[in-house]
Protein backbone atom coordinates (compact mmCIF):
# COMPACT_ATOMS: atom_id res chain seq x y z
CA UNK A 1 0.00 0.00 0.00
CA UNK A 2 2.80 2.40 0.92
CA UNK A 3 4.49 1.51 -2.36
CA UNK A 4 1.48 2.59 -4.39
CA UNK A 5 1.25 5.87 -2.48
CA UNK A 6 4.88 6.71 -3.32
CA UNK A 7 4.40 5.59 -6.93
CA UNK A 8 1.35 7.83 -7.32
CA UNK A 9 3.26 10.70 -5.71
CA UNK A 10 6.13 10.42 -8.17
CA UNK A 11 3.68 10.23 -11.10
CA UNK A 12 1.93 13.36 -9.83
CA UNK A 13 5.23 15.19 -9.23
CA UNK A 14 6.35 14.41 -12.78
CA UNK A 15 3.07 15.66 -14.25
CA UNK A 16 3.17 18.84 -12.16
CA UNK A 17 6.69 19.44 -13.46
CA UNK A 18 5.47 18.98 -17.03
CA UNK A 19 2.61 21.41 -16.34
CA UNK A 20 5.10 23.96 -15.02
CA UNK A 21 7.35 23.49 -18.05
CA UNK A 22 4.38 24.12 -20.36
CA UNK A 23 2.92 27.15 -18.60
CA UNK A 24 5.73 29.13 -16.94
CA UNK A 25 6.93 32.17 -18.84
CA UNK A 26 9.78 32.97 -16.47
CA UNK A 27 12.97 31.03 -17.21
CA UNK A 28 13.69 30.52 -13.49
CA UNK A 29 10.20 29.02 -13.14
CA UNK A 30 11.15 26.55 -15.88
CA UNK A 31 14.23 25.56 -13.85
CA UNK A 32 12.07 24.96 -10.76
CA UNK A 33 9.81 22.67 -12.82
CA UNK A 34 12.83 20.71 -14.06
CA UNK A 35 13.88 20.18 -10.44
CA UNK A 36 10.42 18.71 -9.73
CA UNK A 37 10.76 16.27 -12.64
CA UNK A 38 14.27 15.19 -11.57
CA UNK A 39 13.05 14.65 -8.00
CA UNK A 40 10.25 12.42 -9.23
CA UNK A 41 12.83 10.31 -11.09
CA UNK A 42 15.12 10.11 -8.04
CA UNK A 43 12.19 9.11 -5.83
CA UNK A 44 11.35 6.27 -8.23
CA UNK A 45 14.99 5.11 -8.26
CA UNK A 46 15.11 4.97 -4.46
CA UNK A 47 11.72 3.26 -4.19
CA UNK A 48 12.58 0.48 -6.63
CA UNK A 49 16.04 0.09 -5.17
CA UNK A 50 14.51 -0.45 -1.73
CA UNK A 51 11.85 -2.76 -3.15
CA UNK A 52 14.16 -5.09 -5.06
CA UNK A 53 17.31 -4.66 -2.95
CA UNK A 54 19.40 -3.05 -5.69
CA UNK A 55 22.25 -0.90 -4.39
CA UNK A 56 22.90 0.66 -7.81
CA UNK A 57 19.51 2.37 -7.74
CA UNK A 58 20.66 4.51 -4.81
CA UNK A 59 23.90 5.27 -6.64
CA UNK A 60 21.96 6.47 -9.66
CA UNK A 61 19.68 8.58 -7.46
CA UNK A 62 22.91 10.16 -6.19
CA UNK A 63 23.99 10.84 -9.79
CA UNK A 64 20.57 12.38 -10.52
CA UNK A 65 21.02 14.79 -7.59
CA UNK A 66 24.57 15.65 -8.71
CA UNK A 67 23.53 16.27 -12.31
CA UNK A 68 20.59 18.38 -11.10
CA UNK A 69 23.12 20.58 -9.30
CA UNK A 70 25.16 20.96 -12.53
CA UNK A 71 22.02 21.74 -14.50
CA UNK A 72 20.95 24.40 -12.01
CA UNK A 73 24.40 26.04 -12.06
CA UNK A 74 24.59 26.22 -15.87
CA UNK A 75 20.93 27.21 -16.21
CA UNK A 76 21.23 30.07 -13.74
CA UNK A 77 24.43 31.27 -15.41
CA UNK A 78 22.59 31.35 -18.74
CA UNK A 79 19.67 33.21 -17.14
CA UNK A 80 22.01 35.79 -15.55
CA UNK A 81 23.78 36.29 -18.88
CA UNK A 82 20.38 36.61 -20.56
CA UNK A 83 19.19 39.20 -18.07
CA UNK A 84 22.37 41.17 -18.65
CA UNK A 85 22.40 41.12 -22.44
CA UNK A 86 18.76 40.75 -23.49
CA UNK A 87 17.26 42.55 -20.45
CA UNK A 88 14.61 39.88 -20.06
CA UNK A 89 14.13 36.59 -18.26
CA UNK A 90 10.94 35.56 -20.04
CA UNK A 91 11.49 32.55 -22.24
CA UNK A 92 8.89 33.85 -24.72
CA UNK A 93 10.85 37.01 -25.42
CA UNK A 94 14.07 35.23 -26.34
CA UNK A 95 13.25 34.68 -30.00
CA UNK A 96 16.26 36.11 -31.80
CA UNK A 97 16.90 32.81 -33.61
CA UNK A 98 13.24 32.35 -34.56
CA UNK A 99 12.89 31.63 -38.29
CA UNK B 1 1.84 4.10 11.21
CA UNK B 2 4.31 4.00 8.36
CA UNK B 3 1.49 4.43 5.86
CA UNK B 4 0.14 7.46 7.71
CA UNK B 5 3.56 9.16 7.74
CA UNK B 6 4.10 8.41 4.05
CA UNK B 7 0.65 9.66 3.08
CA UNK B 8 1.09 12.83 5.14
CA UNK B 9 4.47 13.57 3.57
CA UNK B 10 2.99 12.87 0.13
CA UNK B 11 0.18 15.36 0.66
CA UNK B 12 2.68 17.96 1.88
CA UNK B 13 4.89 17.38 -1.18
CA UNK B 14 1.95 17.47 -3.58
CA UNK B 15 0.48 20.73 -2.24
CA UNK B 16 3.88 22.45 -2.25
CA UNK B 17 4.61 21.14 -5.76
CA UNK B 18 1.31 22.63 -6.89
CA UNK B 19 2.42 25.96 -5.41
CA UNK B 20 5.80 25.67 -7.18
CA UNK B 21 4.14 25.58 -10.59
CA UNK B 22 1.22 27.95 -9.97
CA UNK B 23 2.31 30.79 -7.65
CA UNK B 24 3.02 33.97 -9.58
CA UNK B 25 5.55 35.21 -7.04
CA UNK B 26 8.70 33.28 -7.97
CA UNK B 27 10.31 33.79 -4.57
CA UNK B 28 7.40 32.02 -2.88
CA UNK B 29 7.52 29.30 -5.55
CA UNK B 30 11.20 28.71 -4.74
CA UNK B 31 10.43 28.51 -1.01
CA UNK B 32 7.72 25.93 -1.66
CA UNK B 33 10.25 24.01 -3.77
CA UNK B 34 12.28 23.86 -0.54
CA UNK B 35 9.30 22.27 1.22
CA UNK B 36 9.00 19.74 -1.63
CA UNK B 37 12.69 18.84 -1.34
CA UNK B 38 12.55 18.42 2.44
CA UNK B 39 9.42 16.28 2.11
CA UNK B 40 11.14 14.04 -0.43
CA UNK B 41 14.13 13.76 1.92
CA UNK B 42 11.65 12.55 4.56
CA UNK B 43 10.33 9.96 2.12
CA UNK B 44 13.93 8.84 1.48
CA UNK B 45 14.34 8.25 5.22
CA UNK B 46 11.11 6.23 5.14
CA UNK B 47 12.62 4.14 2.34
CA UNK B 48 15.74 3.57 4.49
CA UNK B 49 18.02 5.65 2.26
CA UNK B 50 19.26 7.97 5.01
CA UNK B 51 22.45 8.96 3.20
CA UNK B 52 20.46 10.10 0.17
CA UNK B 53 18.16 12.09 2.42
CA UNK B 54 21.13 13.99 3.84
CA UNK B 55 22.60 14.50 0.37
CA UNK B 56 19.23 15.78 -0.80
CA UNK B 57 19.05 18.35 1.99
CA UNK B 58 22.71 19.32 1.67
CA UNK B 59 22.85 19.65 -2.12
CA UNK B 60 19.30 20.65 -2.99
CA UNK B 61 18.13 22.76 -0.06
CA UNK B 62 21.61 23.97 0.86
CA UNK B 63 23.11 24.70 -2.54
CA UNK B 64 20.62 24.66 -5.41
CA UNK B 65 17.83 26.49 -3.60
CA UNK B 66 20.26 29.16 -2.40
CA UNK B 67 21.47 29.64 -5.98
CA UNK B 68 17.92 29.87 -7.31
CA UNK B 69 16.86 32.43 -4.70
CA UNK B 70 20.05 34.38 -5.43
CA UNK B 71 19.17 34.44 -9.14
CA UNK B 72 15.56 35.43 -8.42
CA UNK B 73 16.72 38.38 -6.32
CA UNK B 74 19.28 39.43 -8.95
CA UNK B 75 16.65 39.47 -11.68
CA UNK B 76 13.85 40.94 -9.53
CA UNK B 77 13.63 44.14 -11.55
CA UNK B 78 13.02 42.15 -14.76
CA UNK B 79 10.07 40.19 -13.37
CA UNK B 80 7.65 42.35 -15.38
CA UNK B 81 4.49 44.14 -14.36
CA UNK B 82 2.22 42.41 -11.84
CA UNK B 83 -0.65 42.51 -14.35
CA UNK B 84 1.17 40.56 -17.06
CA UNK B 85 0.07 36.93 -17.25
CA UNK B 86 2.42 34.67 -15.31
CA UNK B 87 1.54 31.62 -17.37
CA UNK B 88 0.44 30.82 -20.87
CA UNK B 89 -2.33 28.45 -21.92
CA UNK B 90 -2.90 26.99 -18.43
CA UNK B 91 -6.04 25.15 -19.54
CA UNK B 92 -4.46 23.22 -22.43
CA UNK B 93 -1.34 22.46 -20.41
CA UNK B 94 -3.46 21.32 -17.47
CA UNK B 95 -5.43 18.98 -19.70
CA UNK B 96 -2.23 17.59 -21.26
CA UNK B 97 -0.51 16.95 -17.93
CA UNK B 98 -3.73 15.51 -16.43
CA UNK B 99 -3.94 13.09 -19.36
CA UNK B 100 -0.30 12.17 -18.85
CA UNK B 101 -0.99 11.57 -15.16
CA UNK B 102 -3.98 9.34 -15.92
CA UNK B 103 -1.90 7.26 -18.35
CA UNK B 104 1.05 6.98 -15.93
CA UNK B 105 -1.09 6.20 -12.87
CA UNK B 106 -3.25 3.60 -14.61
CA UNK B 107 -0.10 1.91 -15.96
CA UNK B 108 1.84 1.85 -12.69
CA UNK B 109 -1.09 0.95 -10.43
CA UNK B 110 -2.34 -1.93 -12.57
CA UNK B 111 0.99 -3.76 -12.21
CA UNK B 112 1.51 -6.34 -9.48
CA UNK B 113 3.78 -4.76 -6.90
CA UNK B 114 5.11 -6.71 -3.93
CA UNK B 115 3.42 -5.49 -0.76
CA UNK B 116 6.64 -5.42 1.26
CA UNK B 117 10.31 -4.97 0.28
CA UNK B 118 11.83 -8.22 -0.95
CA UNK B 119 15.31 -7.61 0.48
CA UNK B 120 16.86 -6.02 3.53
CA UNK B 121 17.81 -2.37 3.45
CA UNK B 122 21.11 -1.58 1.74
CA UNK B 123 23.89 -0.55 4.13
CA UNK B 124 25.81 2.61 3.33
CA UNK B 125 29.12 0.71 3.12
CA UNK B 126 27.79 -1.32 0.16
CA UNK B 127 26.81 1.88 -1.63
CA UNK B 128 30.27 3.32 -1.08
CA UNK B 129 31.97 0.16 -2.32
CA UNK B 130 29.76 0.09 -5.42
CA UNK B 131 30.65 3.72 -6.17
CA UNK B 132 34.38 2.93 -6.31
CA UNK B 133 34.21 -0.51 -7.96
CA UNK B 134 31.36 -1.25 -10.36
CA UNK B 135 30.16 2.32 -10.82
CA UNK B 136 33.55 4.00 -10.86
CA UNK B 137 33.19 5.10 -14.50
CA UNK B 138 29.87 6.98 -14.07
CA UNK B 139 31.22 8.39 -10.81
CA UNK B 140 34.27 9.85 -12.56
CA UNK B 141 32.14 11.08 -15.48
CA UNK B 142 29.96 12.96 -12.98
CA UNK B 143 33.11 14.59 -11.59
CA UNK B 144 34.10 15.62 -15.12
CA UNK B 145 30.62 17.03 -15.72
CA UNK B 146 30.96 19.03 -12.49
CA UNK B 147 34.21 20.60 -13.64
CA UNK B 148 32.77 21.37 -17.07
CA UNK B 149 29.64 22.89 -15.53
CA UNK B 150 31.59 25.11 -13.14
CA UNK B 151 33.98 26.33 -15.84
CA UNK B 152 31.09 26.88 -18.25
CA UNK B 153 29.04 28.74 -15.67
CA UNK B 154 31.95 31.06 -14.83
CA UNK B 155 32.59 31.70 -18.53
CA UNK B 156 28.90 32.42 -19.16
CA UNK B 157 28.31 34.63 -16.16
CA UNK B 158 31.58 36.59 -16.22
CA UNK B 159 30.94 40.24 -16.94
CA UNK B 160 33.65 40.50 -19.57
CA UNK B 161 32.04 38.24 -22.15
CA UNK B 162 30.76 40.28 -25.06
CA UNK B 163 27.19 39.90 -26.40
CA UNK B 164 28.42 38.21 -29.57
CA UNK B 165 30.05 35.49 -27.50
CA UNK B 166 33.60 35.99 -28.80
CA UNK B 167 36.23 35.87 -26.11
CA UNK B 168 39.32 38.01 -26.27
Amino acid sequence: MTIRVVLLLSDALFCLGVYGMLTRRNAIGLLLSIELILNAAALNFVLFGRLFGQVQAQAFALFVIALAACEAVVGLAIILSLSRHAKTIFADDVNLLKG
Amino acid sequence: MHLIVTAGLSVLVLVSALWVVTLRNLFRAALSLGVVLVGIAGLFIGLEAEFLAFVQILVYVGAILTLVIFAIMLTARLQGSPNAPASRQPLLAGLASLGLFVVLASTTLSLNWPTAPLEDAIPLATLGQQLVTTLVLPFEVVSLVFVAAVVGAIALASAKSSPSGSQQ
